[in-house]
């Protein structure tokens, strides 16, 4: 089976334009025209800001950016607009994102629709500036909704998709889309633009729906006792549980206007599969070709992408590796002292959680090289690895902790 | 030849900065004052944050500390009051200094802890790729302004006296001999020194602005007939007789000076003494 990533049936390949996915991302906020940008420049994702300051420049969109002082303070920023009834997005990465948590936690908590991009990077030290999650992951818990997408092209649908997910009455809440810093946010690939109006007219006129600044006078953000307290926070799960059903809702109607229909969970020549791994981000396009090549030898193999990381979509991963024997979680990030994030939240959704293989990948940007994925592969299905310990994929040509050679 | 060369760290050259920038200049005079007044570094401590000039400690063979974004003065702090007996030189740049870190350094100053702090001031974020700083001078380009900067620069000088340093001047990387003198005065001095050194970003800042290259850059600081205005956001309309930017225009030199007891001496610290060992 030959995958075009690019092509979507019906697409045309005269509206295709060769960009980065930092570039899409600024393309979308140049179609969604938000009202207000606060940023701070932080690798990778100045790319972001500089492409979209030159659009605004350009008299393009209409947006104020609004160069701030830190992350804190964009993420902040990003709330008093929110409130007072604006659409608002932002971006960053790595230790901005982790500078922003605390305010993040706000924003959840008072209900701002704030969408952010995150080209994401690993968290110091050492100081690092390339690609992973362990930044997303700090993020995880916050009550936020989080995406992680494949290449550059998802980086700009999932910008439009994540605006409109974020302002449905029914979440209302901040929603991060994670983009791997520098292979997505800086490497170029053939994105078919949608129509400016069409992108407008998709995500509609902001209304928030109870604005700091309407007509009533009201109150964010005051202290809340034990009395309180834990109501409020069964409410924003809730919410975030909501994200889950209303993201499958926008995600169809998007498919509507790209052609492309993203599911949170999508299995990848699953069917018949006995091995398959579990990824998030843009690892996910080198397994799928992983898994092609494998397929195309006869292995049964498959891959199954995490979207949509918060909600986590339990029952639908439980339900789509039930019957799959041999089965790794791969997390570009780690938890030390537990196994990794990712790999629990599958081992929770799972019917069979003892037999998950956990394999650490890419941190800091490592490469994963695709023989390494296949290596994974053909271990899984000659059930050589060991189960529910952390195992290290860490590139040619050693894999493991102790650099022994693969388990045979 | 500087004496301060036998100071650098051999195997972390080449040094990232590009080429032109005026970060090397400054460097050139610390490692030469270093050398001047230190017969070992053992009791010298470089402290940075993040940034193309937080970057140049990791040349310097003394000890250092790599730290994050903004924070290196806190850092510096900490360290400081553990080791009085040490000098602890913090190296910051605009964006890292008066941006993400602009809280620390006033409650540094209101501290009067015994910290000598230079900060590389050129006017944008230069590593992540010349992004508008609290330091941009009105009008100016940069990535993040491509329209011209609305916002006004701070006077990092003034806001440092403002909040008690008790050593204040400002040099730039046009004049070593200044810049020289000033991080002498500096590094003698008993409290909160700071050093606001105006340098140069070629790649982004020079370039964005069509200053030319770093000659070009290091010509727009000098002094001209020009009357100095003493305000940084008059550039860019200033030019001296032949056409040329003007880009400094603000007082060089040692601007403010007090005595007040450093935190260390009020903390009654046991190994604190004043000057180097
Ligand atoms: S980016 Fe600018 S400040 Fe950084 S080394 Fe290059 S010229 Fe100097």
């Amino acid at each position: 089976m030959n995958r075009l990533p690019f092509h979507a049936p019906g697409q045309k390949l005269d509206a295709m334009t060769v960009i980065t996915g930092a570039q899409g991302v600024a393309h979308a906020i140049r179609q969604i025209d938000p009202d207000v940008f606060p940023v701070y420049p932080i690798t990778p994702q100045t790319p972001i800001i500089q492409t979209l300051s030159q659009f605004v420049a350009d008299g393009l969109c209409h947006t104020h950016v609004l160069d701030v002082e830190s992350e804190h303070s964009a993420m902040s920023a990003a709330i008093g607009a929110a409130l007072a009834g604006v659409r608002t997005m932002t971006a960053t990465a790595s230790q901005g994102l982790a500078l922003m948590v605390e305010v993040i936690y706000l924003a959840a908590s008072m209900r701002a629709p704030i969408v952010t991009a995150v080209g994401n990077r690993a968290l110091s030290g050492p100081i690092n500036i390339h690609g992973d999650h362990s930044d997303a992951m700090l993020a995880r818990d916050s009550g936020a909704v989080q995406l992680f997408v494949e290449n550059a092209e998802e980086a700009y649908h999932f910008t439009i998709i994540a605006t409109r997910v974020a302002e449905d009455p029914r979440v209302l809440l901040p929603v991060m889309v994670g983009l791997d810093g520098f292979t997505i946010t800086h490497s170029a690939e053939p994105v078919a633009l949608l129509p400016d109006e069409r992108v407008r007219a998709f995500v509609g006129p902001y209304s928030y729906p109870y604005p700091l600044l309407g007509p009533e006078v009201g109150t964010y953000g005051p202290f809340a006792m034990p009395d309180s307290y834990f109501e409020c926070k069964r409410q924003q799960i809730a919410a975030l549980e909501n994200g889950l059903e209303v993201f499958e809702q926008v995600s169809a109607a998007f498919a509507d206007l790209a052609g492309r229909h993203y599911l949170a969970v999508e299995p990848y020549r699953l069917a018949g599969a006995q091995a398959a791994l579990v990824m998030m981000g843009s690892h996910c396009g080198t397994a799928k070709d992983v898994v092609d090549g494998l397929r195309s030898q006869g292995l049964p193999v498959g891959l199954l992408q995490i979207r949509l990381y918060r909600p986590f979509p339990r029952e639908m991963v439980g339900r789509l590796l039930a019957d799959i024997p041999q089965v790794a979680v791969l997390d570009k990030a780690s938890s030390p002292g537990t196994l990794p994030p990712l790999f629990l939240d599958v081992a929770a959704s799972v019917s069979h959680p003892r037999q998950l293989v956990s394999v650490i990948y890419g941190l800091g940007g490592r490469d994963v090289p695709a023989a390494d994925l296949a290596g994974l592969y053909h271990g899984l299905l000659e059930q050589r690895l060991p189960q529910a310990t952390p195992w290290y994929l860490k590139g040619r040509p050693a894999w493991d902790e102790e650099d022994e050679p693969w388990p045979t | 030849m500087n004496p301060g060369k036998a100071l650098l760290r051999p195997d972390m050259m080449p040094h990232i900065l590009c080429p032109g920038c005026g970060h090397g200049i400054v460097l050139n005079v610390l490692i030469r004052v270093l050398a001047r007044r230190y017969a070992s570094l053992d009791k010298v401590a470089l402290v940075a944050g993040i940034g193309c000039s937080s970057r140049i400690v990791g040349y310097i063979d003394a000890n250092t500390l790599h730290t994050t974004h903004g924070r290196a003065l806190s850092f510096a702090t900490g360290l400081k009051l553990a080791r009085p007996d040490m000098t602890v030189i913090v190296v910051t740049g605009d964006g890292d200094g008066l941006g993400i870190g602009g809280n620390h350094l006033i409650h540094a100053a209101r501290r009067n802890v015994d910290l000598t702090c230079i900060l590389f001031n050129n006017e944008t974020y230069g590593m992540t790729g010349g992004q508008l700083a609290p330091t941009t001078v009105t009008q100016a380009y940069t990535t993040t302004s491509p329209y011209g900067n609305r916002e006004r620069a701070f006077d990092a000088a003034l806001l440092a006296t403002a909040a008690g340093a008790t050593f204040v001047a400002r040099g730039q990387a046009f004049r070593p001999d200044l810049l020289d003198d000033l991080l002498d005065q500096a590094l003698d001095h008993r409290g909160f020194s700071f050093v606001d050194v105006m340098t140069d970003c070629t790649e982004y800042f020079g370039r964005k602005n069509a200053l030319g290259g770093g000659s070009d850059l290091l010509f727009s600081q000098s002094r001209s007939d020009v009357e100095v205005t003493r305000d940084l956001n008059e550039w860019p309309q200033l030019q001296d007789p032949h056409g040329f930017a003007i880009r400094e225009t603000l007082a060089m030199g040692v601007l403010h000076e007090s005595d007040r007891p450093t935190l260390e001496a009020v903390m009654g610290l046991s190994g604190y003494r004043r000057g180097e060992g």
